[in-house]
C-alpha cells in the first residue's frame, strides 16, 4: 500500500473587490496594498490590478480609504455578514 | 547564520501601531544621535489597535475635571485593588501633557463653548472620557511625526525572538519579512515591545479566525516574544472580555453613546447596569444577563432623537471601525427603530482593556535588562489609547538614557541559527498541517477549556491539549512567506494559550468578575490572594507562576469605597433566581 499525502483547499469570496476601470495598479500605485495590516492584498501580474490574495480581511478599510480613486470595495465577510 | 541579513541600532522598538511611534519619537527627541528603527509587522502608516483612529480617550485626567489621584483610586478599585500605583499614577500625573503633545501635534479633541475640553462622565466615579470626533486621522499625525522626527522605519517584518547577550541583557530582535522570507537579525542596544494585545487567544463566536475584537495581526507575539526572553509577565488569569456588538465583534461604543444618551439595555429595554465603563464586575453582570431569562443584551439607541442618532451615525461610522455601518445595513439595523444585539468577545490577553501583561515598573522598564515595553501588553491596568502613547514616552525617553555609554554586545551565532531553523522549518517541510487549521484548532480549545466560568479540570485538559498542539506545531506546512508568518503566529497563540491556562490555575480564587471566575474557587479570597500573580520561564525552562505583593498604596483608598464596582446592577433588575 502507498498512500500519497493530498493537499485540498476550501473556496471562499473574498470580500475586498478592485474596480479594475479605476484602479491604477498599472500606474505603480500600491496604496492598498501597503496598508493593508494582515497583507492581504497583491498586484496580480496578469491584469496589472490590484486584488485580494488572501481571504484574512478584518474588514478595517484602510484598502478603501487610503485607495485615490475609490477602486476598493470591503464587503463584511460572509460569515459575520 | 546562513543568507542572514544583520543591521545594527542603538534602538529598535517593535510594534507601529500606537505606544511604539511614541516611543521612537520620544527616543529621538531625548537623543537626536541615536539610531532608531520602528519595526512593524504591518505597515506603520495603518498598523495596529488604532489603524482606523479611535473615537475618544477613555482615561484622560485633565485638570479641573479630574486628578492623578483620583484616577488612580477609579483604576484601583475597577481593579479589585491589584495594582501598582506607581504605575497608575505615573501614567495619570502624564496624561494631561501626552493630550498636550498630541493637540501640538494636530490631533484634534471635543472642545465646549469656551474651549475648554469636552469631558464626560462613563466612569463610575470620575470624568475621563474626551471624544475625539474627528479621530480618524490618528495614524496620519503619528506618521508624519515620525518622519520629522527622523526615525527609520521597516514594514512587514515578522519578529520572532529578541537576542540575548552573555550577561542575559537585550542585545536586539530576530524576524522574517512575510513577504520574500528574508531572515533578519538586528542588533541593538536596547528593544521596545510595543505589539499590542494577545488578541488572537479565544475563537469568535462567529467561528471566523479574523474576526476578533482585537487587530488580529495583534496575536500575542510581544507577550511571547517577553515570555522566551526571562520576562515576568503579570496577572494574565485577568482576562480581555468585552461586550461587542454580536457577529461584527467591534465595540457597541457605549462610550460614546452614553453621554447622548444611549445605553446597555437587556431584552425588554430596560437599564441593569448602573455604568457601562469596561471592568470585570460590569463584564459580570452582562454575562449574567445574557445567561438569564432577560437575555440578549443590546445597546439600547431608538429612544434618541434623530439629530442625536445621526451624530452618534457620523461618529460610529468613520472612527475605529468604519464596516459597521455596512454591517447594520445589510441586516436592515436601524437605531432610529431597532436596539443593537450584543454578545461577548473571546478571551484574550490586554493590560490596555484589563490588566493581563507583560509586567512593567513606572519607567516602562521589564524584568529583563535592556527591555522595556509599552501599549497594551504592558500591565499598567486599564490603560487604553492614552496610556499606551504616556508609556511609549517613557519607555523611549528611559530606553535612550539606557543606551548612553553602552555598546553593542556580539551576537551569538547558535541562536540565531537555532531561530532560524525554527521560524523556516514550516517552509521546509514538503508536506504537513495547514497554519489555519491548526489556529482554529488550538483557539477552539481556548473557548472550550479557558472562557470562563473557569473549571479546574477542563483547564487541565486544555493544558494537555495544547501540549498536543505543540507536536502539531512540529508538522506546520507553510506554502508561502505569508503562510510562514501565520505559521509562527500559531506558535505565539499556543504560547499565549498555556500561559492562560497556567496563570488562570494558579490563582486559586475569583476575582475581577468574569475575567477570572473559577466556578470551583468561586470567592474572593483577600487573605491568600491579595496579591500579583506572575508567570515566567524560569532557569530549566519551564512556565512558572509566583506571588508578588501588590505594593504601597499612593493613594489610600477607604473602605466604603473599595466596593463601588461591586454595587453596578441596576436596583429593582435583579436576575430571576430558579426555584
Amino acid at each position: 500500500m502507498t498512500f500519497t499525502f493530498r493537499e485540498t483547499t476550501q473556496r471562499s469570496a473574498a470580500p475586498v473587490t478592485v474596480d479594475h476601470d479605476k484602479c491604477i495598479a498599472d500606474k505603480g500605485c500600491t496604496v492598498c496594498v501597503d496598508v493593508c495590516p494582515l497583507d492581504l492584498l497583491a498586484i496580480d501580474p496578469d491584469t496589472g490590478k490590484a486584488y485580494m490574495k488572501f481571504d484574512e480581511c478584518w474588514y478595517c478599510m484602510p484598502c478603501a480609504k487610503d485607495c485615490p480613486t475609490g477602486a476598493v470595495r470591503v464587503e463584511i465577510p460572509y460569515l459575520l455578514r | 547564520m546562513n543568507d542572514a541579513l544583520v543591521s545594527e541600532y542603538d534602538l529598535v522598538v517593535v510594534g507601529g501601531g500606537t505606544a511604539g511611534p511614541m516611543a521612537a519619537i520620544k527616543a529621538k527627541e531625548r537623543n537626536p544621535a541615536l539610531r532608531v528603527l520602528l519595526l512593524d509587522k504591518a505597515h506603520v502608516k495603518r498598523s495596529g489597535a488604532i489603524s482606523m483612529g479611535m473615537d475618544g480617550l477613555n482615561n484622560a485626567v485633565i485638570p479641573g475635571h479630574a486628578t492623578p489621584e483620583q484616577y488612580t483610586k477609579e483604576i484601583t478599585i475597577a481593579n479589585d485593588g491589584i495594582v501598582n500605583q506607581a504605575a497608575v499614577y505615573a501614567y495619570a500625573r502624564n496624561s494631561f501633557a501626552t493630550i498636550e503633545q498630541l493637540d501640538r501635534w494636530g490631533v484634534r479633541f471635543e472642545r465646549d463653548e469656551t474651549g475648554d475640553y469636552a469631558v464626560k462622565k462613563v466612569h463610575h466615579m470620575g470624568a475621563y472620557v474626551l471624544p475625539m470626533p474627528e479621530g480618524h486621522d490618528v495614524k496620519k499625525v503619528l506618521y508624519r511625526q515620525l518622519k520629522r522626527a527622523r526615525v527609520a522605519i521597516t514594514n512587514r517584518i515578522v519578529a520572532t525572538r529578541l537576542l540575548q547577550g552573555d550577561d542575559g541583557a537585550i542585545s536586539g530582535v530576530m524576524g522574517f519579512d512575510c513577504r520574500t522570507a528574508a531572515f533578519h537579525v538586528i542588533r541593538a542596544k536596547a528593544v521596545v515591545l510595543a505589539c499590542g494585545a494577545a488578541g488572537r487567544l479565544g475563537l469568535p463566536a462567529s467561528g471566523y479566525l479574523m474576526g476578533t475584537y482585537e487587530n488580529p495581526t495583534n496575536a500575542g507575539d510581544g507577550y511571547a516574544m517577553a515570555y522566551h526572553a526571562g520576562a515576568e509577565l503579570a496577572n494574565l488569569e485577568c482576562f480581555q472580555i468585552n461586550p461587542l456588538i454580536k457577529d461584527y465583534n467591534g465595540p457597541a461604543c457605549a462610550y460614546v453613546t452614553g453621554p447622548l444618551g444611549g445605553f446597555t439595555a437587556n431584552s425588554r429595554g430596560q437599564r441593569f447596569i448602573e455604568c457601562d465603563y469596561w471592568s470585570g464586575q460590569m463584564m459580570w453582570e452582562f454575562w449574567q444577563e445574557l445567561q438569564g431569562g432577560n437575555g440578549p443584551v443590546f445597546l439600547k439607541l431608538d429612544h434618541l432623537a434623530e439629530e442625536t442618532i445621526q451624530t452618534i451615525e457620523t461618529i460610529l461610522h468613520s472612527n475605529e471601525r468604519p464596516s459597521r455601518g455596512e454591517f447594520h445595513a445589510g441586516r436592515g439595523t436601524d437605531y432610529r427603530r431597532d436596539m443593537v444585539e450584543m454578545h461577548i468577545s473571546e478571551i484574550g490577553f490586554c493590560s490596555g482593556h484589563s490588566a493581563s501583561g507583560v509586567w512593567v515598573n513606572e519607567r516602562a522598564e521589564t524584568s529583563v535588562q535592556g527591555l522595556y515595553s509599552a501599549g497594551d501588553m504592558a500591565a499598567v491596568p486599564h490603560n487604553y489609547m492614552l496610556g499606551a502613547f504616556t508609556y511609549g514616552w517613557f519607555a523611549g525617553e528611559n530606553a535612550a538614557d539606557y543606551i548612553a555609554g553602552r555598546s553593542l554586545a556580539a551576537i551569538d551565532g547558535a541562536q540565531v541559527e537555532r531561530e532560524q531553523a525554527r521560524v523556516f522549518a514550516p517552509l521546509l517541510r514538503e508536506n504537513g498541517l495547514a497554519p489555519s487549521q491548526v489556529e482554529y484548532k488550538l483557539r477552539r480549545f481556548v473557548n472550550d477549556y479557558l472562557q470562563p466560568p473557569k473549571v479546574t479540570r477542563k483547564m487541565e485538559i486544555g493544558l494537555e491539549r495544547f501540549d498536543a498542539i505543540r507536536d502539531d506545531l512540529e508538522q506546520l506546512h507553510a506554502t508561502s512567506a505569508h503562510e510562514l508568518m501565520r505559521a509562527a503566529e500559531v506558535s505565539v497563540i499556543r504560547d499565549c494559550a498555556e500561559m492562560a491556562a497556567r496563570a488562570s490555575l494558579f490563582r486559586t480564587e475569583s476575582r475581577w468578575g468574569l475575567y477570572h471566575y473559577r466556578v470551583d474557587h468561586p470567592q474572593r479570597n483577600d487573605a491568600d490572594w491579595f496579591c500579583h500573580a506572575h508567570l515566567k520561564k524560569d532557569d530549566a525552562g519551564r512556565m512558572t507562576s509566583f506571588k508578588r505583593a501588590v505594593e504601597p498604596y499612593i493613594v489610600p483608598i477607604d473602605s466604603q469605597e473599595r466596593s463601588a464596582y461591586d454595587r453596578l446592577r441596576v436596583a429593582g433588575a435583579e436576575q430571576p433566581v430558579p426555584a
